[in-house]
């Protein structure tokens, strides 16, 4: 056991020498913990509108402005954060669990289970991301339900090939050998000994994608898919506020570096995970 | 390399008839019949009913996937829902300038990218490195659109140097370059920062290979190490990877033609869906896809030339 805690304690040493990742990090629980406690870090709503102080530009009571409702613009960025939080969270997590899922049975099974699982993820890969979600999001309409659903099917097939590729090496070995000579099960097997090994590098990927989850979401709403207004998105607001650039750039400008901040701050999160967990995925 | 060619490309037939059934699909779930759509809810039954007939929807699904797939081979890809004119020269319309946009952006980029990827890996760990490597993360970061915004602000409202919308006149070559800058700028910028970062570490990679050292210690001297060792070999890889940038452009170049009210085939994408003009978006998805299909197919050769040990 000593061995191990040494082991976590040099993740943790990793982690913490390096500054960039650190200032990562800390960006990302700012954001999602500024989103999260919105109520607490402003009392304007993100919603009730008042007319005759549209267009207000930043200072005052209002810190970054308001929009051509009258609306708070900086209150509009912090509960727009929560869409884009949720539906990271949760693309993520459908696309990673989904992806895996379709990897650990075809690299398992082999023949042609195999051949028709990985055509599926290839023909799916053939699709730009944008325009996967994009189509995806035209079926079923708007709703951040749907909008997790579409993101989640775009991220799943770089799932489906790690955990293809990493099965496909871990069946042949002696331990999986042994454990289905004492009788375990394929369900034991699968779940038990290779996603176990595995774990590490769908985290590391999760951490890759998030970034990449938070682009996607923010371009279609942008587009004007997904979440339907009056509930803020970052994506939204920018869309909202590109007739105004001229008069009131704020409009645009505000929500678009939360999108920057947010991006790179997962960007750094995603490479701290690698270079902790696993450093030979370093690109 | 006749066998390994004629391989991939059988390979390509599958996943093009895959996509395209995808789409297929896809577009025969969406809410609301095209028919009645397309005519508004005012419409006589009969009127749907004869529109219903025009455009074989009345037929089976079966026979409809039959007839589109047909239709496709002899590149036909159906009519609009809403103006009854041929998909495909709106398609051919539009075509041009989002190729236009795109080739010039990745020159921009490549020109941009990889001098700096370059300069990056020779100065490791110096000022000059870590300038250029956070450009290229806030370049990974940005939404394409919103660096058009900010390029927008910047060059067309505060300093009136550039237009910022449409994509005048074609004939005008002049006129049509001054309105390429700003969008191809933005496409170009993003892309930058991803060749960048990847002409950085293959360049690293390069230098430490044994044909360097053995370059270096028979006395040549460091540009000539450089650019006749270091460089070749590591463009090898940056160039094979073009076609997977342009792939990854695609969903930028969208968003780039919206936010300049640009023509092009993602303005026309856009448009037919939120028109819900269901014949048009399939044959606009068929043909992003197919682009992608190609550019991979045309990756795959390109490896086959580069280095003959990639055989499947």
């Amino acid at each position: 056991m000593g061995g191990a805690r040494t082991q976590r304690q040099k993740m943790w040493a990793t982690l913490f020498r390096n500054r960039v990742s650190v200032a990562g990090i800390a960006l990302a629980i700012g954001i999602a913990a500024g989103s999260g406690a919105a109520p607490l870090v402003t009392s304007w709503s993100p919603v009730v509108q008042d007319p005759i102080h549209r267009l207000r530009p930043p200072g005052g009571r209002h810190l970054l402005g308001q929009d051509t409702f009258g609306r708070d613009v900086f209150a509009r960025i912090l509960y727009g954060g929560r869409v884009s939080l949720l539906v990271g969270v949760g693309a993520v997590a459908l696309g990673g669990t989904v992806g895996t899922a379709l990897g650990l049975t075809a690299g398992y099974y082999g023949g042609r289970t195999e051949t028709l699982l990985m055509r599926f993820v290839d023909i799916l890969m053939a699709f730009p991301s944008l325009l996967l979600g994009l189509i995806v999001l035209a079926v079923l309409g708007p709703g951040l339900g749907k909008m997790i659903f579409a993101i989640g099917i775009v991220l799943s097939p770089p799932f489906a090939r790690i955990a293809h590729g990493t099965t496909l090496s871990l069946v042949r070995q002696e331990f999986v050998d042994a454990a289905r000579a004492v009788g375990a099960g394929a369900w034991r097997i699968l779940a038990g000994h290779i996603l176990r090994n595995i774990l590490g590098e769908l985290v590391v990927l999760s951490g890759l994608l998030a970034a990449g989850e938070i682009r996607i979401e923010a371009s279609l709403s942008f587009i004007g898919l997904g979440v339907s207004p009056p509930t803020p998105t970052w994506g939204n607001m920018i869309r909202e506020g590109t007739p105004y650039l001229i008069d009131s750039p704020w409009l645009s400008v505000a929500p678009g570096i939360a999108i920057l901040l947010a991006v790179l701050a997962f960007n750094l999160v995603g490479d701290a995970l690698r270079d902790v967990i696993d450093p030979r995925l370093r690109v | 390399m006749t066998r390994y060619l004629v391989g991939r490309m059988l390979l390509a037939v599958p996943i093009f008839l895959g996509v395209v059934t995808i789409v297929f699909v896809v577009v025969r779930i969406l809410p609301g019949d095209p028919a009645q759509v397309a005519l508004g809810d005012y419409a006589s039954r009969d009127a749907v009913e004869a529109l219903r007939q025009r455009l074989g929807l009345d037929r089976p699904i079966p026979f409809q996937y039959g007839s589109y797939l047909a239709g496709l081979v002899r590149g036909d890809l159906g009519t609009s829902l809403i103006t009854g004119a041929p998909v495909r020269d709106e398609i051919a319309h539009n075509l041009p300038y989002t190729l236009q946009l795109t080739v010039l952006a990745m020159i921009v980029g490549a020109l941009i990218g990889v001098p700096v990827g370059v300069v990056n890996a020779l100065t490791r760990n110096r000022l000059p490195d870590s300038i250029g490597r956070v450009l290229s993360l806030l370049g990974l970061s940005v939404p394409a659109y919103y660096l058009g915004i900010l390029l927008i602000l910047l060059f067309a409202i505060e300093l009136r140097a550039l237009p910022a919308v449409g994509a005048g006149d074609l004939t005008d070559l002049a006129d049509s370059v001054r309105h390429l800058i700003l969008p191809a700028g933005t496409l170009g910028l993003v892309m930058a920062a991803a060749v960048a970062r990847f002409t950085r570490s293959t360049v690293l990679n390069t230098l430490g290979q044994d044909f360097v050292r053995t370059a270096r210690a028979k006395g040549l001297p460091a540009p000539a190490v450089m650019a006749r060792h270091t460089l070749r070999a590591a463009l090898i890889p940056i160039v094979s990877l073009a076609g997977l940038w342009s792939i990854a452009l695609i969903g930028d170049s969208v968003t780039t033609e919206i936010v300049f009210a640009r023509p092009g085939l993602g303005s026309m994408m856009v448009g037919t869906m939120l028109q819900r003009d269901y014949t048009s978006l399939q044959s606009v998805m068929v043909v992003y896809t197919a682009f992608v299909v190609l550019i991979n197919l045309a990756t795959d050769v390109a490896y086959g030339f580069i280095d003959p040990r990639i055989r499947y």
